[in-house]
């Protein structure tokens, strides 16, 4: 299995994640991955609705987004999140990748998309690269463990 | 049942087992099938409905679900029939996505709904007047079963929009 240097915040402490699927199989897939890369889980969700109100309760660094949920879909949940935390850093999560939900997505504030199946390196990339994204945002820049920062 | 309906469901199934599983599949068979679907395992029926419409099923015996799952896992999981709905679900998920996914960058706008889980001793319903495809795909963990059928509702947009203007 590869190995990947562990994604850190600034304070060196691990990247909190949230991960938001209606099928708990995907879920368990993208909690190996964010263990692979030295994160730690900090909420779930099956649903746009429920992953709100996880988002306001944990905030976490980082929300892994599925789009076609019940109840309530990925990117109107994003819709709401970025409009009461304009910083929130969703990377979208879908096996549906056609332009159109890709624009609305990143239209609604979506930082980034992955699709379904997930390759860990194409994830680990683009987790990098959001991290990195925003210089003022708690945690930025992202620091990788054994680097070293002047 | 036109190819470049099918071609797109074929190479994403073939794409998303060898992705998923890290191992090479290989498509091993493939016919026509006129008489109602007969299940092989636990199917997730897919409905499509826009400019095309029809239905996949994706069809796994139960051994495979969990060989696919453990190996998703990278762990031995134990058998349940949450774990093999769970696996036949997101693996048919990820088909239909895929799919759907080459089909709309080509011009084609359809609704794809959740699946549907068929795991009882009953057939599938609506499935007996449908002419589909059923392709066998040899994966390390077993065969799994594609079965397609699909027709055109509605003529692409740019080819409804490319009539040409009468003088």
């Amino acid at each position: 299995m590869k190995q990947f240097a562990a994604l850190l915040r600034k304070d060196n402490q691990p990247v909190r994640y949230l991960v938001v699927d209606d099928s708990v199989f995907a879920r368990k897939n993208l909690i190996k991955m964010i263990e692979m890369f030295g994160g730690e889980v900090a909420g779930e969700a099956g649903d746009g609705l429920t992953a709100i109100a996880e988002f306001n309760r944990i905030t976490p660094d980082i929300v892994l987004m599925d789009i076609t949920m019940p109840q309530m879909e990925g990117i109107e949940a994003v819709e709401r999140i970025v409009r009461q935390h304009a910083s929130a850093r969703i990377v979208m999560v879908s096996s549906v990748g056609y332009q159109e939900n890709i624009l609305a997505a990143l239209q609604k504030g979506a930082k980034h998309f992955v699709q379904k199946p997930v390759k860990p390196e194409v994830l680990y990339e683009i987790l990098r690269y959001v991290l990195s994204d925003d210089p003022n945002a708690v945690g930025s820049p992202v620091a990788f463990a054994g680097e070293h920062r002047s | 049942m036109r190819m470049e309906l099918i071609q797109p469901f074929i190479n994403a199934a073939d794409a998303v087992f060898s992705e998923s599983l890290q191992a090479p599949t290989k498509i091993v068979d493939l016919e026509m099938d006129q008489e109602a679907y007969r299940r092989k395992g636990v199917a997730a029926l897919i409905a499509i409905k826009g400019d095309i419409e029809g239905r996949v099923i994706l069809d796994l015996s139960p051994e495979v679900a969990l060989k696919v799952a453990s190996q998703l896992a990278g762990t031995e999981v134990a058998a349940s029939e949450q774990v093999v709905r769970e696996t036949v679900c997101e693996m048919a998920n990820m088909v239909i996505g895929n799919s759907v996914t080459l089909l709309n960058d080509q011009g084609f706008h359809f609704k794809v709904f959740p699946p549907e889980i068929h795991m009882d001793e009953t057939g599938l319903a609506g499935s007996a007047d449908t002419e589909a495809l059923v392709i066998c795909i040899e994966t390390p963990c077993g065969n799994v079963y594609l079965n397609i059928a699909m027709h055109y509702l509605r003529r692409r947009r740019q080819e409804r929009n490319a009539v040409p203007a009468l003088d």
